[in-house]
């Protein structure tokens, strides 16, 4: 037993030298985070940059499986907390926020300029007029077309966009031409969010929307019928059976030619262009604006990092959030993520069409919306989600939909 | 030596018992117990950063909310329809057992070719049945199209989607309980089916009053892995539809997952309350086999 103990604090003790021998020039800082492989070797390279300009700082990466890391935030942030960890804007933050778990990082925003800097992505790390976080990367929402089927169909192709009665008249072309007019597969439900929140933003505007996400309209009253309306016009040419299908089954008909749009974000071009297509024949386009006169906003889903309100290392947190928001450091961390910079002062890479396309419509944006999901409560985006897959399957149900969604927001925003 | 008799009989029992006993405890009851107590509360399953918990008591409000919430109520009556669908899987079995228990050569190949679904995950059978049914290029969907020149989604359909899973989930279930008779038919005495066939039974007579009763444990059996697997049926119902279209395929244990773990959901105690209601179901059934064995077992 005592030869154990012996051995046992020998260990300790060189255990302790070799830690000692780091940790005298270092401080730790200690990073949660939730990467795929290519994001993951993007902010490696992000933070050996830091690392290169605070050479006395250690930053630990702890990377997570993107699916466990939603549950595994909720232990750490009381359990454990890192220095800093990755998560989403808008209404997403709100439940560790309201718990106290994230710090308030408005000094971070008001000693770098990230006030002008960042000004798009302000208002949805705001809550209680505070920041409670930094955003790095968000990619923008639009609609991708198919040009072999624009021509196979005998109609132009909209670059440059077209406006809402051209695009209902070419989806009756395409329909003639036996070619959905636009796909999606809401399998997973959030695809069809992305249609839902463009005709909402286009016909009553983002004032609107946001007063609708945050619970303000009812579900029931007549402007929200507005935009079903419209939704009423595109869903006969929506293609069939999309409830059964993933988004990347409908991506495939896109490929195919069997689709010919689909309001997707800009992860999606990747999985197109695997699937065969080039810059050629993929166009990218904004949603053709509805109301006329309404200011154009877009949907720009934001990624985070935030400080949780048990870090150890807040100094040098607030360092690497800062640091995180500079336009350099943003146009290098995003050229690698192949998404777009929410810096302003950032640049992207010219050769990429639908990059650049992304960062101007992102940019001459009115406002930006982070996506139904995220601006809702999760429970109303939920049932939300759910009501407008059931609206594009059956129509004729719109009032039972209407006054669920009426019952569900009566309880969640009480 | 009365007192050591003594500690034999009434401490050795417990003590043998202690292990099982602290597992049960530990994982079952005391998990029982919290969930009840969580079905009071309105919780986000958040601690504060003080690592106190965060929940609101609102007594039965979860409740009283599951009646009037539609969501709920297609949870349940599809629980019902999964118990009486499940069911079939129980004749089923005994059918292909009774027609697989003949010595023909190469038989055992057979019956492993039959038992093959029960081995293959809940996750696989679901893909599978999934490919099956999947519009456009889906072989069940091509053969309605080709027999009716209209295809049909089973899984968009919010008719036929429940109908669409349950099938999948027979598939391994009727697999399962062959598995069951066919040990049992191996027990059957062969005098008593001489004597009958002397008797001059044969055919449905002979297995209704000879063959069934001698089944009647692996019958017992078979109903409560079926009732039980009708009941927590969760993974066939996540792997094809995630609970769509538009909701139309929940379960309760799906329905439950939904509200308290799944990314839209961390309502603890609305999930908490709406396990506590599946878990009422389940004692029904559970109490009713738990009583009929001990009836069994004192009457012998």
């Amino acid at each position: 037993m005592v030869r154990y103990a012996r051995g046992a604090m020998a260990l300790t003790a060189a255990l302790l030298l070799s830690t000692a021998a780091v940790a005298q020039d270092k401080r730790i800082l200690k990073y949660n985070a939730d990467y795929d492989p290519i994001p993951l070797a993007a902010m490696e390279a992000l933070i050996a940059d830091f690392e290169a300009a605070n050479p006395d700082v250690d930053v630990q990466l702890n990377n997570f499986d993107h699916e466990g890391y939603k549950t595994a935030i909720r232990n750490f942030l009381t359990a454990d907390a890192p220095d800093l960890a990755n998560w989403y804007a808008g209404n997403r933050m709100a439940p560790f926020v309201n718990a106290g778990q994230f710090m308030d990082v408005t000094d971070v925003w008001e000693a770098n300029g990230l006030n002008e800097a960042l000004a798009s992505a302000k208002a949805s790390m705001t809550i209680d007029g505070k920041q409670w976080g930094v955003p790095y990367t968000y990619y923008q929402w639009g609609i991708y077309f198919n040009r072999d089927a624009y021509k196979a169909a005998g109609l132009e192709a909209p670059d440059g966009g077209v406006t809402w009665e051209q695009f209902l008249a070419n989806c009756e072309a395409f329909k003639a031409a036996g070619i959905d007019c636009l796909t999606t597969g809401s399998k997973a439900l959030w695809p069809v969010a992305g249609i839902f929140d463009y005709l909402s933003l286009r016909t009553n505007g983002y004032e609107w929307h946001m007063d609708l996400t945050a619970g303000k309209v009812a579900w029931t009253d007549d402007s929200v019928k507005k935009v079903f309306a419209e939704f009423a016009k595109l869903q006969p040419y929506v293609t069939a059976n999309h409830a059964a299908i993933d988004w990347q089954d409908a991506a495939a008909l896109l490929v195919q030619g069997k689709a010919a749009n689909y309001v997707m974000g800009n992860f999606a071009v990747g999985t197109f262009k695997e699937g065969g297509m080039t810059n050629d024949n993929l166009g990218f386009m904004v949603f053709p604006e509805i109301t006329p006169g309404i200011p154009r906003a877009e949907e720009a889903p934001t990624d985070t990092i935030h400080i949780p309100a048990g870090a150890q290392n807040v100094d040098d947190a607030k360092k690497f959030l800062a640091f995180v928001a500079s336009a350099d450091a943003q146009t290098k961390l995003n050229a690698a993520l192949g998404q777009l910079p929410t810096n302003k002062n950032s640049t992207v890479a010219a050769d990429d069409p639908f990059i650049s396309a992304g960062f101007e419509s992102l940019s001459s944006a009115y406002a930006l919306a982070q996506f139904f999901d995220r601006d809702a409560p999760a429970e109303m985006a939920k049932a939300g989600m759910e009501g407008f897959q059931e609206f594009m399957v059956k129509p004729e149900n719109l009032d039972a939909i209407l006054e669920r969604l009426e019952s569900v927001r009566q309880r969640v925003y009480q | 030596m009365a007192s050591r008799s003594l500690n034999q009989r009434s401490l050795a029992p417990w003590l043998f018992l202690a292990p099982g006993l602290a597992m049960f405890i530990v994982y079952v009851i005391w998990p029982i117990g919290e969930s009840l107590l969580l079905s009071l509360y309105d919780w986000d399953g958040l601690y504060n950063r003080e690592g106190e918990f965060t929940g609101r008591f609102v007594g039965l409000a979860n409740f009283e909310e599951l009646w009037s919430d539609p969501a709920f109520v297609t949870s349940l009556v599809n629980n019902v329809i999964w118990l009486a669908l499940y069911l079939l899987a129980v004749p089923a079995g005994l059918l292909i057992a009774v027609f697989l228990n003949q010595s023909v050569r190469g038989i055992r190949l057979y019956k492993s070719l039959f038992f093959f679904p029960f081995v293959i995950s809940q996750v696989v059978v679901g893909l599978i049945f999934s490919w099956f049914y999947a519009p456009n290029f889906g072989l069940f969907y091509m053969i309605i199209e080709w027999v009716t020149g209209q295809g049909v989604a089973i899984l968009a359909e919010e008719k036929y989607v429940t109908y669409g899973i349950i099938a999948a989930g027979l598939w391994p279930q009727i697999a399962y309980v062959m598995i069951l008779y066919l040990t049992g038919l191996n027990n059957v005495a062969p005098d008593q089916v001489e004597a009958a066939r002397l008797d001059g039974a044969k055919g449905w007579r002979m297995l209704w009053y000879v063959i069934l009763p001698q089944l009647r444990p692996a019958t017992f059996i078979a109903v409560v892995v079926t009732v039980i697997g009708a009941l927590r049926s969760f993974d066939l119902v996540s792997i094809m539809t995630t609970g769509g279209p538009f909701g139309s395929s929940r379960v309760l244990s799906f329905y439950m997952y939904e509200q308290a773990l799944s990314e839209y959901g961390y309502r603890m105690g609305y999930g908490a309350a709406i396990a506590v209601v599946l878990f009422g179901i389940m004692m029904i059934f559970i109490s009713g086999f738990i009583w009929k064995m001990w009836r069994d077992e004192t009457e012998r």
